[in-house]
């Protein structure tokens, strides 16, 4: 659900090889098949079919697609990834704005997913081809580096990801950046979404699984009331394939004992608070701000813009971003048979899609959920595609 | 042949106004599925018939064969540019004579006939690293028995070229061409040793990853080891293939699209050294997507595939040999990765993973 960042960028030293080797011992796979046996046998027990259940984590989907765990979930149990992909869900509008300001010619910065994410008429690469200055970071501090270097500049940082992202964000716009330094919010906060999706008739959701690194931030505690609204169990999961099948094996365990609560699965990283530090700065920067999710909804409260005292950091107060004149545009061709909203409000899968793997793929994408490695279409592109291979070879 | 239905091949710049001419992109000598398609839309077509019988371009294998009469003629090539010329393991003149000398083993053809080698330079090349190539691609020619017989030099102008372009071709005979679309179902799948090993020690060298000391290049000669295995089990190897760029994945997918069979494998067999897979973890791409240079996929009889995993394992270069999987009726044109904890199938690379690596 973290924003999309190459982890390779930043490796130095054998500490990164340390955790890596560390991380293997969850997967191993006769402790996921007693798992997988649960699953089946607690979904059976429910005597209901399809039982959906969903997660809201572009990481969630890397690590099911990746080690191929939906051919070991019985027929009966629908694992459904909504909206968890950052880049996906960034409005048409906000990229716009991103647009106008390179255009304007100051130098955006953003990372390499969103840059290729189409706006109205321009994603920001076609911008860079006609000689805007776009540049791909890695992490907010590298904007920060960025603009220390074009002291003659005005460097806008286009913000995307969800809360874990944005802490990163608050925490550089606290560490007195340049003068020239200021920042486009389009982060999301998760919370709300899931009251929405929660609501939609389409989905009827039984359960969420719910990501174990936003979780660490906002603590698991952050879910009860929602529990309590929506008589739905939410389970906080981490993303080896051990950490989702032990998640998804207590999550139809509730469904089937009707027993809505909120379990912490990942206890190794996530507690009842969460990071008291990290959240006091995440809401002395941002406060949170109804706007659109592409594809999905208007959601109260589902964007984190900068706070008024930091409006002196804010590109949409600095500069002036006029989008009048793409009001009128309708989406191009293709695009109009995207259903990239449809596959995260969990309506709808990639398979479902008549541009999947073929007019869409990752060089040539037509919806956001092939720009990003988050995004649902893309992982089930890079890890073999359509086919379910449950029950056939 | 592949079963690519792909016809555009050149990969079309889109903007949201115009339609920018084709161009030629890095994608397309990714060794994978647009490289396939570039090369039967662009050079395969129309060429002119083989003077003698045999397999032409076409084929699309690793090299042709042409039929003398009583033998087979095996003719290879390949071009080579790799950064940085110097890598832990090896360096672009092994890599260069290793190539060839694999491609021919791989019709078959274990004991190299001739190799010629031709150099494009550019103005301003150390001499001292062109000797340090020379001495490496005497000492692989010497591992690998293969003389070269004829050659070319060529110097371009500052700029005009990066650094150096080699170019290898080798000769070679053979009785029996095995081809890479020979598999049928049960059939067992084979590796001659540990995967990823060169294209994440390429990574680890350009990147700095500190990684270096445990990740080397297997470039190497092959053709000894196939001839062990050759000699052990004959006509029961029933295909071969080096899974250089694209990796196990590109060489086990072009092995079930021409053979028209399935191949489930066992992700959990794949032998993979640890660091390796602990890079592959850091830096989020598949050993199975990482190209090779010094290893072979071959696809055995299953009554032969014992006897064949133990000659490979008698050879010093096929220590750690593994049976990997099997071919299957089912899904033909497809692998099948059984991860341990479920099963996916395995995508196909499309693109390069990383430029100019062998």
């Amino acid at each position: 659900m973290d924003s999309a960042s190459p982890q390779a960028a930043t490796v130095t030293g054998s500490t990164g090889l340390d955790d890596a080797i560390r991380q293997l011992k969850f997967r191993d796979p006769s402790l996921a098949r007693g798992l997988a046996e649960t699953i089946a046998r607690v979904t059976r027990e429910i005597g209901r079919s399809p039982v959906s259940v969903m997660h809201v984590c572009g990481s969630h989907e890397q690590a099911i697609a990746k080690f191929g765990l939906r051919a070991t979930f019985p027929a009966e149990l629908n694992v459904i990834m909504g909206p968890g992909c950052p880049v996906c869900i960034t409005d048409t509008p906000e990229v716009d704005e991103g647009v106008a300001l390179a255009r304007q010619g100051i130098v955006v910065a953003s990372y390499g997913d969103m840059i290729r994410v189409p706006g109205t008429r321009r994603s920001l690469a076609d911008a860079q081809a006609e000689g805007a200055r776009v540049e791909v970071v890695y992490s907010a501090a590298q904007a920060v580096d960025l603009a220390r270097r074009l002291p003659a500049e005005q460097v806008v940082f286009f913000a995307t990801g969800f809360e874990t992202t944005a802490v990163a964000t608050a925490a550089i716009l606290r560490s007195n950046p340049p003068e020239n330094f200021s920042v486009l919010s389009a982060h999301k906060y998760i919370p709300p979404v899931m009251e929405i999706v929660a609501e939609m008739p389409e989905t009827r959701v039984e359960g969420f699984l719910a990501a174990g690194h936003a979780a660490t931030i906002t603590g698991w505690g952050i879910f009860e009331g929602f529990v309590e609204r929506h008589g739905i169990p939410v389970v906080v999961a981490g993303f080896e394939p051990l950490d989702i099948l032990a998640g998804l094996a207590r999550l139809v365990e509730l469904v089937r004992d009707r027993a809505p609560r909120v379990v912490n699965m990942f206890p190794r990283c996530v507690t009842k608070e969460g990071n008291r530090k990290a959240q006091a700065e995440l809401w002395s920067v941002f406060r949170p701000l109804g706007g659109r999710w592409r594809g999905i909804a208007h959601v109260p409260n589902g964007n984190l813009r900068l706070r008024e005292e930091w409006a002196h950091r804010d590109a949409r107060k600095r500069f002036r971003i006029d989008l009048t004149a793409l009001w009128d545009e309708a989406p191009a061709g293709l695009a109009q048979q995207c259903i990239c909203g449809d596959i995260m409000s969990g309506i709808s899968s990639p398979s479902d899609c008549d541009l999947f793997g073929k007019e869409c793929v990752p060089d040539t994408p037509v919806g956001a959920c092939m720009v990003s490695s988050e995004g649902t279409c893309k992982i089930w592109h890079q890890y073999g595609g359509l086919p379910d291979l449950r029950g056939a070879l | 042949m592949s079963s690519t239905t792909s016809t555009a091949t050149a990969t079309t710049v889109r903007t949201s106004t115009t339609r920018i001419e084709e161009r030629i992109t890095l994608k397309q000598g990714g060794g994978g599925r647009a490289m396939r398609a570039l090369i039967e839309d662009v050079f395969v077509r129309d060429l002119p018939p083989l003077s003698v019988p045999g397999r032409g371009l076409d084929a699309m294998d690793d090299g042709a064969a042409l039929w003398l009469g009583d033998r087979w003629l095996i003719v290879t090539t390949d071009s080579h540019v790799v950064h940085p010329i110097f890598f832990p393991g090896g360096d672009i003149g092994r890599l260069a004579v290793s190539g060839t000398v694999n491609d021919l083993a791989m019709m078959g053809a274990t004991e190299p006939l001739a190799l010629t080698c031709s150099v494009i330079l550019e103005e301003g090349f150390s001499r001292a690293d062109l000797e340090r190539i020379q001495a490496s691609i005497r000492e692989t020619c010497r591992e690998a028995g293969a003389p070269i017989v004829t050659g070319d030099t060529k110097v371009m102008g500052k700029g005009e070229i990066d650094g150096i372009v080699l170019n290898t071709t080798g000769l070679g005979l053979t009785d029996r061409v095995v081809p890479d679309s020979g598999l049928q179902p049960g059939d067992r799948i084979l590796v001659t040793g540990t995967i990823g090993d060169h294209g994440m020690a390429i990574l680890a060298a350009r990147h700095g990853l500190n990684l270096e000391g445990e990740l080397r290049s297997d470039v190497a000669p092959i053709n000894g080891l196939i001839r062990t295995a050759l000699a052990a089990a004959g006509d029961a190897i029933a295909a071969m293939k080096d899974p250089t760029r694209g990796g196990l994945s590109s060489a086990l997918h072009e092995m079930a699209v021409k053979s028209g069979v399935g191949i489930l494998l066992e992700e959990l067999a794949v032998p993979v050294s640890q660091a390796v897979r602990a890079a592959s973890e850091l830096v989020g791409i598949d050993p199975l997507l990482i190209a090779n240079e010094g290893k072979a996929v071959l696809g055995v009889r299953p009554e032969a595939a014992g006897r064949t995993l133990a000659a490979l394992r008698s050879h010093p270069l096929g220590r750690e040999a593994r049976i990997i999987g099997a071919c299957i009726a089912e899904r033909p044109g497809n692998v099948i990765l059984d991860t341990g904890l479920g099963r996916r199938l395995l995508a196909e690379p499309e693109g390069e993973l990383l430029p100019r690596i062998c």
